[in-house]
């Protein structure tokens, strides 16, 4: 890397540089305001930088080096699932096939396409042991708001339209709560036992015949699978309710257990979690949503059919769809990605996933737990939550710790959630790290505790080698500076 | 053993010996019996990286894209040249492999880009401020809807049929769920009826939506549909826009648009059948702690270092839960830096003359193409770099007899506008030739 780079694309500006080239106009130009009236045409330039291609790459090159990502190393941020992400789905995705396809073309021209979806659509079914899939949401969140608009479809036909509450556990993620009250919900948030499992005698109390339903996700958000599940799901079910599974965890199960198997009656998958397609800085993710028969016939037009002589369509019959949730039919460059995993993985290495993903967690939680304190020490599925260090005298806080791990070149853990752990720490390993990365990790981890006793102050002002130092949010937030204003 | 997953037997029993369990089957005895899996998933098994790219690669030969042919379709998703610079930087894996920027000190990459595709919609849109975008320009359009609900505490949005069918189709399936009000106001002689809609603002009203070029690549006159707009108190007036128009036409923000919102899929995101593209949203400074969605910012370090952080993190699920401004907690991340590094190469120059050469181009198709009268203008108003054609030729036959000459035709407009039935709107990029062009006009000119 060249010396510390700070400068923004604005700053490299210079009048008369230019990164592009265009054929020259091959039909005869005509003044603009005679193609099309001045009272639309505006006269000012356009506000942005001048540059040349060399300054281009180099400009982003410089800013992908003050990045982390999964290519670099060990990344355990937990409840994101941050596998490695394959190069050959890169590449599928590229295909000028896939690629360069409009998505309003004749149905003769997108067969390929259709059938990829199809298949998908099959196979997300089979691994959730759910009946039919949408392909639309374009994220876990807007996965959840998809399944959530299913259940009140659901209510809604029946002439059900009492059930106004959605039942949201106190360990589920933020955005539980946030889709139900944005599909029009009010919430009925319940405790968790201590162990973070849901607490049988407060679903009952809460459920009846306003509970629309529950969103709950298994193994849940302390990565700990919900033995109750299937009494969860007859409690529900008997209020009248239906079971919305968020996904989110999946990857802790695959071929040894079912969200369809268990009781729910509506799921979503994170693709860029528990289907290797990279989560790209924040997006773009996908979040297919799959359900039970009795909802299929609300799902999100179109659906992907098939016919009898082999050709595929663009469903649009779907008289009781909840309409549309997004624009086309999702995001097909992930859909590709994903399904690329899967026909490489198979049946056996999916499963095989899970079950390294699991390993390496306990592993992991049996090395730190001298270490850090660990609420609940149970068998732990794909993830592990401490509540920070063991030895808290030193008043070294979670924050601390994480920022420490960045001078030792990890990505840090979650921290401080789930909400109701204090000082969390959620380590999500994935089953894509070698042993030796994450014994380097736990090394790591170990001589932070120490320093946490030897020299806490190391600790409280980390990070030390990174090429920027907590930056001030608070400052961010109170004073906003939003754009670059020259 | 498996490409992605190294631990061998000899790691996997260290391992479980560390944690004192004899097989890997004791690892899910949590799971009750009842509810495991005990048989394969019926899914293939795994293979090899060679027989899956050919397999993929036969379903991609299956489908015939845009590279191979001249498109005319448009409707929401448009052909235009990608730089290729932009594929260069995106295929980074620092960039891609990279999550949401929660540890700035490792994300300053990520953070910068955000940071400065902020900056460039703000310029280009002519708004105060942008977030740091949505999934799409559909659903942009219903997240508008809902903050200007939220913002004025009121439930009812009007929208134009000018609006692209798909969005209010969204619109309409978010309204339902929220039991907010949706009214469509017609459009006449092709673009929103100003009279009507002056009608139909009352006290209820929280939104007025507008696109422009609206679906059918008209101009509309949104100076004056937001000055009836905001004869609503509290009304927010919503433009869809298309980003490359917005180099040569006055800027929403000139206009008294209060929430500019719009496709960014051409600014630098391939077609690839409809997905993952871009929604931009820009508003103006009132709107701030309304937006939905991620915002970053620039602050300074602990040695005083310029740095960015995301902020105004009080509106978001993970604080607020219910009570969040919206249950979004992502966004583009890497079609932000696609459209970013797109929006600086081309540049200040050359954002202009591709939005230029669509302008001409268009209207040397549109002139060509209507010459004989054969094929007559479906409105006669100005338009950007698409247009509606109709005549008594069967849509679905001209675009089948244009296929057969590589020609991808126009979008059928009787699909979602029943009184437009045989009307086709082509869209005509940068990309397309003059001899493309004159190729369209003697194929439909052949068209029986």
């Amino acid at each position: 890397m060249m010396k510390y780079y700070n400068k923004l694309i604005f700053e490299l500006s210079k009048p008369g540089r230019k990164a592009y080239s265009l054929p020259a106009l091959d039909v005869d130009e005509k003044p603009l305001n005679n193609l099309i009236p001045t009272e639309f045409l505006t006269d000012k330039e356009l506000n942005f930088p001048e540059v040349s291609e060399v300054d281009v790459i180099r400009h982003y090159t410089n800013l992908s080096n003050k990045n982390y990502g999964v290519d670099k190393g060990f990344y355990p941020l937990g409840s994101c699932t941050m596998k490695y992400n394959p190069k050959i789905n890169e590449a599928a995705a590229r295909y000028d096939g896939f690629a360069n396809l409009h998505p309003l073309q004749e149905e003769a021209c997108v067969q390929g396409a259709l059938q990829l979806m199809y298949e998908l659509e099959k196979s997300l079914c089979e691994i959730a042991g759910m009946d039919r899939f949408t392909l639309h949401p374009a994220a876990g969140a807007h996965g959840e708001i998809t399944g959530i608009m299913l259940i009140k479809a659901y209510h809604d036909k029946r002439g059900d339209f009492k059930r106004n509450k959605i039942i949201v556990p106190d360990s589920a993620h933020g955005t539980n709560p946030a889709t139900a009250a944005m599909a029009g919900y009010s919430i009925v948030e319940i405790k968790s036992y201590e162990n973070g499992l849901v607490d049988l005698e407060a679903l009952r109390e809460a459920a009846g015949e306003d509970t629309a339903g529950l969103m709950l996700t298994n193994p849940n958000t302390l990565g700990l699978y919900d033995r109750g599940v299937k009494e969860i799901a007859n409690i529900v079910h008997e209020a009248g309710g239906l079971l919305y599974y968020d996904g989110a965890n999946m990857n802790a199960i695959m071929g040894h257990a079912r969200p369809g198997d268990m009781g729910f009656d509506t799921v979503h998958y994170n693709l860029h979690k528990t289907f290797s397609t990279p989560h790209g800085g924040g997006g773009p993710g996908s979040g297919p949503v799959g359900c039970k028969e009795i909802l299929a016939e609300f799902l999100p037009v179109p659906l992907v059919g098939k016919r009898e002589d082999g050709t595929y369509f663009l469903d649009y019959d779907v008289p009781d769809s909840i309409g549309k949730v997004k624009d086309f039919y999702g995001h097909f460059g992930i859909l590709v990605r994903a399904y690329t995993y899967i026909l490489m993985m198979g049946n056996d290495g999916l499963k095989k996933a899970s079950e390294m993903a699991v390993l390496s967690t306990n592993y992991i939680k049996e090395k730190l737990k001298d270490y850090y304190h660990l609420p609940i020490d149970t068998l732990a599925k794909h993830e592990v939550v401490f509540g920070g260090l063991k030895d808290k005298s030193t008043g070294v806080t979670t924050l601390d710790i994480a920022k420490r791990l960045l001078d030792y070149g990890y990505h840090p853990p979650t921290v401080y959630f789930p909400l109701i752990i204090d000082q969390a720490l959620m380590i999500e390993p994935t089953e894509t790290e070698s042993k030796e990365t994450i014994d380097g990790f736990i090394d790591a981890m170990i001589a932070i505790a120490e320093e946490a006793k030897s020299n806490p102050e190391l600790l409280k002002t980390a990070p030390h080698n990174t090429i920027v130092r907590r930056p001030d949010e608070t400052k961010a937030a109170r004073n906003p500076v939003l754009k670059y204003e020259g | 053993m498996y490409p992605y997953i190294p631990n061998t037997p000899q790691d996997e029993q260290e391992m479980l010996q560390a944690i004192g369990l004899d097989s890997m089957d004791l690892l899910f005895e949590d799971i009750p019996k009842d509810v495991r899996l005990t048989r394969p998933l019926n899914i293939p098994p795994s293979k090899s990286e060679l027989e899956v790219s050919s397999y993929l690669k036969s379903l991609a030969d299956k489908n015939c894209s845009v590279s191979r042919m001249a498109c005319f379709l448009g409707a929401g998703a448009y052909d235009h040249y990608i730089p290729s610079v932009i594929d260069a930087i995106i295929s980074r894996s620092e960039f891609y492999t990279s999550y949401t920027p929660y540890q700035p000190e490792i994300s300053q990459g990520t953070l910068q880009y955000i940071f400065e595709y902020q900056t460039l919609i703000s310029n280009l849109t002519g708004m105060d401020l942008a977030n740091a975008s949505l999934y799409d320009g559909g659903t942009a359009v219903t997240e508008a809807a809902l903050m200007a609900c939220a913002y004025s505490r009121k439930g009812e949005i009007i929208v134009s049929a000018g609006v692209n069918p798909q969005a209010r189709r969204i619109l309409k399936t978010y309204a339902h769920a929220q039991n907010l009000k949706v009214v469509e106001v017609e459009t006449k002689e092709g673009v929103t009826d100003a009279e009507r809609l002056n009608e139909l603002i009352s006290d209820e009203t929280a939104a007025v939506i507008v696109q422009n070029p609206n679906f059918f690549g008209l101009l509309e006159d949104l100076k004056t549909l937001g000055e009836i707009a905001h004869k609503g108190k509290k009304v927010s007036m919503i433009a869809s826009v298309n980003p490359i128009s917005l180099a040569l036409l006055k800027k929403p923000g000139e206009l008294g648009v209060d929430v500019v919102v719009g496709e960014g899929q051409p600014l630098g995101i391939p077609l690839q059948f409809g997905g993952p593209y871009l929604g931009f949203m820009a508003v103006k400074k009132d709107y701030m702690r309304k937006l939905p969605g991620r915002i970053a910012g620039e602050t300074t370090d602990l040695d005083g270092k310029r740095s960015y952080v995301l902020t105004l993190s009080a509106r978001e699920q993970h604080i607020r839960r219910e009570k969040a401004t919206s249950n979004i907690c992502s966004n583009q991340g890497l079609n932000v830096l696609a459209a970013t590094v797109y929006m600086v190469t081309m540049g200040k120059e050359g954002l202009r003359e591709a939005a230029n050469q669509c302008v001409q181009k268009a209207h040397y198709a549109f002139n060509e193409l209507t010459e004989s009268g054969k094929y007559r203008p479906l409105f006669d108003k100005p338009f950007f770099m698409e247009f509606a054609l109709t005549s008594d030729v069967d849509a679905d036959k001209i675009n089948k007899a244009l296929l057969e000459e590589k020609i991808i035709g126009g979008y059928d407009l009787g699909r979602d506008y029943p009184q437009y039935k045989n009307a086709v709107l082509y869209a005509v990029t940068e990309k397309r030739t003059k001899e493309e062009i004159d190729k369209l006009r003697r194929v439909l000119e052949g068209v029986k």
